[in-house]
């Protein structure tokens, strides 16, 4: 037995972090300073968490609770803060404090000179705080706090620069967005409680909750809606259909906070919580379906608006959108950790692709301010033959290019094609889920790789007077690209197929936590279709191979060519560029409506009634009060008399 | 002779008085040794009387779990007492670290303020732990006299004292019940031992609804309920309140209001027990008017010593629901909810000491205009207190309130517990309204200010840090209050 009590210090160190320079960080003024406490802090939190990870690792007992204070109790129920480590949440916080340190110490080099320095370090802690009382908490509830705090934070980051309003209205959006996901979260974990409370449960703690799901009939309409509920819940956070549309305008944040926030961790939340509730939802085959069939169409239809997107972010989140499509896909297909193998890879060669996009924007955008031009740093089209004015950025980002097109012995491909084969093979997949994630691969290939030709290979095409004043950035931020391009190459070894002669030791380390709900419901690849195993490998890297001749085709050999296919495929194009127009959808259906039927509740219901009954209450009250305060006459005789008064009366209301 | 000595020395039991004893040498001792200190210097007793207090604190924890019974049964040392003493201590605490700067301030850095504290924190301690009626009419005493004093204590100012005089001649005249009550009780049951009442009820029932035994009741709970500041029986608190030296109200806003608390639980439950429907139905009505009346009235204020006064009648209010209730829950959220006031109150009133000019007159609404940000250490830590009277989650108020209400709820007195939901809708409006001035108006030009000093700040942060400790974990002290009851 060994001793996790340690655990509380992981989210402690970036809370105290994010309180000292919250508060002080404005007398405190130096970035050094600010920059070393808030690395500092989540550096620490990092070396916790390998502790108890290896600790973990070698612990035959993998599921482990630490009860740190009660929080509170009612009746029957009892709600503590305490943490859950088992290997799930083990590698969620080796993932949240690993990739999380190194985008701490890429912003010191990123947001160096920018007002609200310390701010933003501030929020950045306390984003982390939140993601890791997230995965770490043992009940639904100290999750939902970490849900709700890192709702908060991505909130306060995406508006970070709050003087420009498209910024605030992207934090805005992605508030009321994220609001609709977590009125499901809340509405399915009211049922769970009240279901299990039927049967003299009353428990919100993870653990229980799976010790005594069997008590409620499987696939029936409680569980399936209940898990429904969750799962809007996670589309919300993970910006999945319908409720993704939040994630793109989130790029109006400082690109750190896209790579941390919206790439690696927050929005991996949703993955994360259908894993953790896995049992139940393997008790609901109808929700699964809904996950799996959102997750592809998903990932297919982001991928779709990638392809022709012009701003080097937006490209990166239409992108995220898609792999977190395939995530969803793996979970909904009973691919646990497949799911969990391609949130953890997808991190590390996302984050890298954001970080090192950021790398890219930072030095066109001191190229630009230079030259004093006003040009779009983050436009591709300004971009062009970047490799050899930034080597270490160009490499990095090369290699965790060809990571997420699939490209054999990088992490993404054997996480990818895991999920493709159990969309496949799986007792709850079908060959249509793996078609549509096959397609989408390819264009996975296809955009990545225009947008590398695009900004690193072919003629700069920048404005001539910043064109020399590109430059390579300092070591602060290639660093972090560095690392995190070698976890891109390397990451994805721990998870080999046997197929393929490796041991998929993550599945092993995973299996204490997935084996059973998966032995229970009879969800494994089924036995039959091993033969295909091969061949849809092959295709898979074929279609991504194909993608990348085709962007090669396109966007290196003839320049031309896409003018031609926009000229020939208008309609298509036009659909395509203006993401299908779902936000003009959703403003007609959505917002307009909500709009008006705002006025019309605040002109025809509000004004009159609800004011008038507010108003009225109010003047009776203070009627009220002027009447009291006169009776408070300052005399003391009255005061005795009033005294003598409510005695007699008391004592004749009980007496005669 | 020799043999009685004896027989009265085995009862004894030092024990059981050890806290209030030891806090009563160390006032004595400060009272002696303020003869050989230079005038106008106070420093120095008050960091004996924290001394003194931090020494009581220690020897109160020891007594946790470790009852004791002395004074043939006169006194008890239970779980009970200790936990209102562990209140009383960390209100006497608080008001000692406010005080030493605010009476050079205000020109009266008189000696005798710091043993007076510790009397009145004795006298509470014998509230808490009295087993008879005649103990906790001795503990009343002595509390109550050492408050008229300190009400009192600045002699050349008007407003106090009149607080000083109002406090005593209507205490005087509400201790008359409280005696008249244990007279009755006394001749009803031939003791005044609260088990023995009890016991001699519970075995002769048809004395239950004999007249003497219910005035007798009435009478005794009167007494108290003029304490506590229950309506009608509250009138003196906002005069005494607003005249009173700062960290006198504040100090008294919460200790002596808990300990009357804690005598009127003790009385109502284990001695009159069995008159539960009729002294429920009774507190039921009270509760509800003082809350109402307390919170209305508070709308009006606009001073804010004076409205924080109301308030304190509004929150008796709250208390007397769990009273109501009377099942566990409930009473142990009595306990609950006594801690959280105090921190909270106290903590209201400390940034009122740091925000007064000399005279105090600046403490009205408009004084507070834009203080949130010529102060904004101070003006967060009002905010702080002022988000846990109102009772917003996650401070103690929101705990507090929430646990006597589902007391309210589980023993079946719904309708209580709604009307003390809206009331505290009621009493949003008048503390928003400070936090209104303090953050949307435009800051008075001659913003007169007093240094911070160390120990009020230090005694903000401490309620502070309790107002959060208790509003986010508060399962553990819950626990604890439920391990006080009898």
């Amino acid at each position: 037995m060994q001793d996790y009590s340690l655990i509380w210090l992981i989210p402690f160190f970036p809370l105290v972090g994010s309180v000292i320079n919250g508060l002080l960080g404005k007398k405190i003024k130096n970035e050094k300073v600010i920059g070393t406490i808030a690395t500092g802090a989540i550096a620490l939190s990092f070396v916790v968490s390998c502790m108890l990870f290896f600790r973990l690792l070698g612990d035959s007992q993998k599921v482990h609770e630490v009860i740190i204070a009660s929080w509170m109790s009612a009746g029957k129920l009892q709600i503590d803060w305490g943490f859950l480590l088992d290997p799930l949440s083990g590698v969620m916080i080796m993932v949240v404090t690993g990739v999380g340190s190194l985008i701490h110490l890429y912003s010191n080099g990123y947001m160096h000179g920018e007002e609200g320095f310390y701010r933003y370090f501030s929020y950045l802690n306390l984003f982390c705080f939140s993601m890791l009382m997230l995965v770490l908490g043992n009940n639904a509830l100290v999750m939902f706090v970490g849900w709700e705090g890192v709702g908060l934070c991505s909130y306060l980051l995406i508006g970070y620069y709050f003087e420009k309003k498209s910024a605030g209205d992207a934090a805005k959006k992605a508030f009321v967005v994220n609001r609709v996901g977590d009125f499901g979260f809340l509405i399915g974990l009211f049922t769970l409680f009240w279901a299990l409370g039927e049967h003299g449960i009353w428990t919100v703690q993870f653990t229980k909750i799976a010790e005594h799901a069997h008590l409620l009939p499987a696939g029936g309409a409680v569980v399936t809606i209940v898990t429904l509920c969750f799962f809007l819940g996670a589309t919300g956070k993970s910006a999945q259909i319908p409720l993704y549309t939040w994630l793109p305008d989130a790029m109006e944040g400082p690109t750190p906070v896209s790579a941390l926030i919206h790439a690696a961790t927050m929005v991996t939340a949703g993955v994360y919580m259908i894993g953790r509730m896995n049992g139940l939802f393997a008790m609901a085959p109808d929700t699964m379906m809904v996950v799996a069939i959102v997750g592809a169409a998903t990932a297919i239809f982001a991928a779709s608006i990638g392809l022709a997107q012009n701003d080097i972010k937006r490209v990166l989140a239409y992108s995220t959108v898609s792999q977190l499509g395939y995530m969803f896909l793996a979970m909904g297909v009973g691919a646990f950790s497949a799911g969990i193998f391609h949130l953890m890879t997808h991190a590390f060669f996302k984050a890298c692709l954001f970080l090192g996009s950021g790398s890219v924007i930072h030095a066109m955008h001191h190229a630009y301010h230079h030259a004093h031009l006003h040009d779009d740093p983050q436009d591709m089209r300004n971009m062009g033959g970047l490799r050899k004015k930034m080597p270490i950025t160009f490499l990095t980002f090369f290699v965790s290019t060809l990571a997420i097109a699939g490209i054999p012995g990088l992490s993404g491909f054997f996480s990818k094609d895991e999920i493709l084969w159990w969309a496949f093979s799986s007792t709850r997949g079908g060959w249509i889920l793996w078609l549509i994630g096959f397609a989408a691969a390819g264009m996975t290939a296809f955009y990545m790789f225009r947008l590398v030709f695009m900004t690193f290979f072919g003629e700069q095409r920048t404005d001539e007077r910043a064109k020399d004043h590109v430059h390579e950035s300092p070591f602060v931020i290639t660093l972090p690209l560095i690392v995190l391009g070698l976890l891109a190459l390397v990451g994805g070894w721990i998870g080999i197929p046997k197929a393929l002669g490796g041991a998929n030791h993550f599945e092993h380390f995973l299996a204490p936590v997935f084996e059973h709900t998966q032995e229970m419901f009879g969800i494994h690849s089924q036995h039959s279709l091993h033969a295909y195993e091969f061949p849809l490998m092959g295709a898979s890297i074929g279609v991504a191979l194909v993608g990348i001749f085709l962007a090669w085709l396109m966007y290196v050999k003839n320049p031309e060519a896409p003018k031609a296919l926009v000229a020939r495929f208008r309609w298509l194009y036009v659909a395509i560029f203006n993401k299908w127009f779902v936000d003009e959808l959703y403003d007609g259906l959505f917002v307009n409506a909500t709009k008006r039927l705002g006025r019309y509740c605040w002109k025809g219901f509000d004004l009159p009634i609800i004011d008038g009954i507010v108003n009225g209450a109010g003047w009776l009250v203070q009627g009220f009060s002027r009447a009291l305060r006169f009776w408070q006459t300052g005399q003391i005789h009255g005061y005795a008399m009033t005294m003598v008064i409510g005695a007699v009366i008391i004592v004749a209301v009980y007496i005669v | 002779m020799e043999n009685l000595v004896q027989m009265a020395l085995q009862n004894v039991n030092m024990a059981a008085i050890m806290p209030s004893l030891v806090l009563c040498c160390f006032g004595m001792f400060l009272l002696m040794i303020n003869v050989f200190m230079p005038r106008g210097k106070t420093t120095a007793a008050s960091l004996i009387s924290l001394l003194g207090l931090a020494v009581t604190f220690v020897v109160t924890l020891r007594a946790w779990n470790h009852p004791e019974l002395g004074f043939a049964g006169h006194v008890a040392l239970d779980n009970f007492a200790t936990f209102f003493n562990v209140i009383f201590l960390i209100a006497a605490f608080l008001t000692v670290l406010m005080s030493d700067d605010y009476l050079h301030r205000e020109g009266y850095p008189v000696g005798e303020f710091y043993p007076l504290v510790l009397f009145t924190t004795a006298g509470a301690m014998w509230m808490a732990s009295g087993t008879d009626l005649m103990t906790v009419f001795l503990g009343l005493e002595v509390l109550s006299i050492s408050l008229y004093v300190l009400a009192g204590l600045f002699r050349g100012q008007l407003r106090s004292n009149e607080a000083g005089l109002k406090y005593f001649l209507l205490g005087a005249f509400s201790t008359g019940f409280l005696l008249y009550g244990t007279a009755l009780l006394y001749g009803v049951a031939g003791t005044t031992n609260i088990a023995d009442i009890g016991f001699y009820l519970s075995a002769h029932g048809k004395m239950l609804q004999n007249p003497m035994t219910i005035a007798g009741m009435l009478l005794l709970a009167v007494g108290f309920l003029f304490k506590i500041a229950v309506v009608p029986f509250h009138m003196w608190t906002p005069d005494v309140y607003q005249g009173a030296p700062t960290p006198v109200t504040a100090f008294m806003s919460a200790g002596p209001k808990a300990a009357a608390f804690a005598a009127l639980v003790r009385i109502l439950i284990l001695g009159l027990g069995g008159l539960q429907a009729d002294w429920s139905s009774l507190l039921w009505m009270l509760a509800v008017l003082t809350m109402f009346i307390g919170n209305v009235t508070a709308i009006y204020q606009t001073d804010i010593k004076r409205m924080l006064a109301y308030s304190s009648i509004a929150h008796a209010g709250y208390a007397l629901v769990g009273l109501v209730a009377a099942n566990a829950v409930g009473i142990s959220g009595i306990l609950f909810y006594m801690l959280a006031y105090t921190f909270m109150n106290i903590g209201a009133f400390a940034v009122l000491v740091l925000a007064g000019k000399q005279g105090e007159d600046n403490l009205t609404l408009e004084g507070f205009s834009g203080f949130g940000y010529k102060r904004p250490f101070l003006g967060v830590a009002m905010s702080i207190f002022l988000f846990a009277l109102m009772g917003i989650p996650p401070t103690a108020g929101f705990a507090g309130k929430f646990y006597i209400f589902a007391g309210a709820i589980n023993a079946g007195y719904i309708w209580l517990a709604i009307l003390g939901v809206l009331n505290s809708a009621i009493s949003l409006y008048y503390y928003l309204r400070v936090m209104v001035y303090m953050y949307f108006r435009e800051p008075q030009e001659d913003y007169g200010w007093v240094r911070m000093n160390p120990g009020t700040v230090v005694s903000i942060v401490l309620a502070i840090v309790g107002v959060l400790y208790l509003g986010v974990v508060p399962g553990k002290i819950m626990e604890m209050a439920k391990m006080a009851l009898f």
